[in-house]
């Protein structure tokens, strides 16, 4: 990965978060065609264990749905921080999806 | 109210949320497109758990009434139903009386006499403690075993419901349907199902009707038009200027649920996988192939919420860039010496009360996930602290108010002075609340947990 090469945002239509019902987040990454669905897809790079250190949580939690059909890889885990808590900073959990689309792609995808 | 066999069931969605408002032209044309009944959502558990917590509803009285009184006198007109689910955001018993009340004066001021069901939601500790003991309440990843003790500690506890009881209150003559808190789904699917219109296409419909416009390529246009057949359904926007198209309608069944493909209700589970999207023209758009599986065992969610402790906040903003550029350390340093002041002063041990500092314009919204970037031009810092009782909340807040105010680096040798957003600066939060259920009952029948009372009409 390098400063060189786009982001996932820079790839995407639209890159989004919102909770799922109190205890889930759920993001989506809507990409502007077949070739930034097949970047985003390619789980060598992006999977369960990328989006771990991402976001700080267990990879075991990490469910990954890759739509081909839509363009849309979609990525839901626990919550970490419970909705309303006392540090939960993001209530809709409508901000989160920053960091996924801040990650720069490989060098040969781009 | 006729229960014949139909062909078709045309369902008006006027916005995603009752009290969000739409343009009363879009629901004159889902009138004049022929609907069957109205179906609108009036609550969530997006907004978190202070709705339900504290019973009291998300949306202001008048919001409500304006949207009210544009449904009532079109479902009056057209002579179909009107339901609203989830009454008063989180459903509790009084969310449902609230919207009664609003409804009631309406109809009087209106001269309207339609007759109202009221379907009543929230569960008692007592008849949960049963249900537990008799090993019928299941945890939902990603909790655990429910106990006693967390039956016992919540202020509020609902079921959601499916389209069910909408269907007995229909049946028993209702023509105004105002519900506890249900399955944003179950709003829309109960009068096709009643009619019935098949499950797979029904429920999919309703996941994709359940926010109103945003299935729509503009959002902000309001409602939606969907009509429902023995093979699938078709979808349209209420404005004649916006549009639908299949990714739009596809892209819906994503939105704010873990899974994509499937979505589970007190009967069975939606299975979306083979469902196919079609553009009939510009703006309206087609599906086919929605499945429903029908569950071995019924089961009702259920929600909770209780009182983690009291909150006062307060707000100071920085602007000078000799404290911006520490500003990690001058907030690690705000946290030592609050810790320390609320001990000697207040005599209070860390463990016994809790507090969150966020910098606003910093890193206050990912926190340690936050991939970082320009030192910022300014910050806004929050204090936010969580007690057992909101004297002393407030009194921990006040212990940090020479410091929100005059906090100085380690580097510094004079006292800075920071800039309160308010006087005063400490704000009283009240009751803090967290959710603590996300299990399910099993159920013989999926009215039994739901009261259903029926008015005569008043007029």
């Amino acid at each position: 990965m390098s400063e060189s090469t786009p982001t996932l945002g820079d790839l995407a239509l639209e890159v989004r978060s919102k909770n799922a019902g109190p205890f889930w987040v759920t993001m989506e990454l809507f990409m502007r065609d077949a070739d930034g669905y097949r970047i985003a897809a390619d789980e060598t790079f992006l999977n369960e264990s990328v989006i771990a250190g991402l976001y700080r949580v267990d990879a075991a939690d990490i469910q990954m749905f890759r739509i081909p059909s839509l363009n849309v890889v979609k990525i839901s885990f626990p919550r970490p921080i419970s909705q309303g808590s006392l540090r939960d900073r993001d209530m809709h959990a409508g901000q989160h999806h920053v960091p996924l689309a801040l990650l720069r792609v490989p060098e040969k995808s781009a | 109210m006729e229960n014949s066999a139909v062909g078709e069931v045309r369902i008006l969605v006027p916005a995603g949320m009752l009290g969000a408002g739409f343009e009363e032209s879009t629901v004159e044309r889902g009138l004049e497109l022929g609907a069957d009944v109205i179906a609108v959502d009036g609550g969530s558990t997006d907004s978190g758990p202070s709705y339900l917590g504290s019973a009291t509803p998300k949306t202001t009285k008048a919001a409500v009434a304006r949207d009210l009184r544009i449904l009532l006198r079109a479902a009056d007109r057209a002579g179909i139903p009107l339901i609203v689910g989830s009454c008063g955001t989180s459903g509790v018993d009084a969310g449902v009386d609230w919207v009664a009340e609003i409804v009631a004066e309406i109809m009087a001021e209106e001269g309207l006499g339609l007759k109202v069901a009221r379907i009543y939601s929230e569960q008692s500790a007592a008849d949960l403690k049963e249900h537990l003991d008799a090993g019928r309440i299941h945890p939902l990843p990603p909790l655990g075993e429910l106990d006693v003790e967390t039956i016992e500690s919540c202020t509020h506890i609902v079921g959601v419901m499916g389209h069910e009881p909408f269907v007995e209150a229909i049946e028993a003559g209702a023509q105004v349907v105002l519900a506890g808190r249900a399955t944003d789904t179950a709003v829309a699917a109960a009068f096709p199902l009643m009619k019935g219109m098949p499950a797979g296409p029904t429920w999919h419909v309703s996941k994709i009707v359940e926010c109103g416009g945003q299935a729509t390529t503009n959002p902000r246009a309001g409602g939606v038009f969907a009509t429902i057949d023995a093979t699938g359904f078709t979808i349209e926007p209420l404005d004649p200027a916006a549009a639908c198209t299949p990714i739009s309608v596809a892209a819906h069944m994503l939105y704010e649920t873990a899974n994509p493909f499937e979505l589970r209700e007190p009967d069975g589970t939606l299975d979306v996988r083979n469902a196919t999207y079609v553009a009939l023209d510009d703006r309206t758009v087609r599906v086919e192939g929605s499945e429903f599986h029908l569950a071995d065992q019924m089961t009702i969610k259920l929600e909770g919420a209780r009182i983690t402790g009291y909150e006062t906040m307060s707000f100071t903003a920085i602007r000078d860039p000799l404290i911006l550029g520490k500003i990690d350390e001058w907030a690690q340093l705000l946290r030592e010496v609050l810790t320390d002041r609320v001990a000697q002063t207040l005599g209070l041990r860390a463990d016994e009360y809790d507090f969150d500092i966020r910098l606003y314009g910093h890193n206050a919204v990912l926190g340690d996930i936050e991939p970082g970037g320009a030192p910022p031009r300014e910050v806004g810092v929050m204090l936010l602290v969580n007690a057992a009782d909101q004297a002393t909340a407030r009194a921990i807040a006040k212990v940090g108010n020479p410091l929100m105010l005059h906090l100085p680096t380690l580097e510094m040798d004079y006292l800075p002075s920071l800039a309160f957003a308010t006087s005063p600066a400490e704000i009283d939060r009240g009751a803090a609340y967290e959710f603590v259920l996300n299990h399910v009952v099993d159920v013989e029948s999926p009215t039994a947990l739901f009261r259903i009372e029926l008015e005569e009409s008043h007029v």
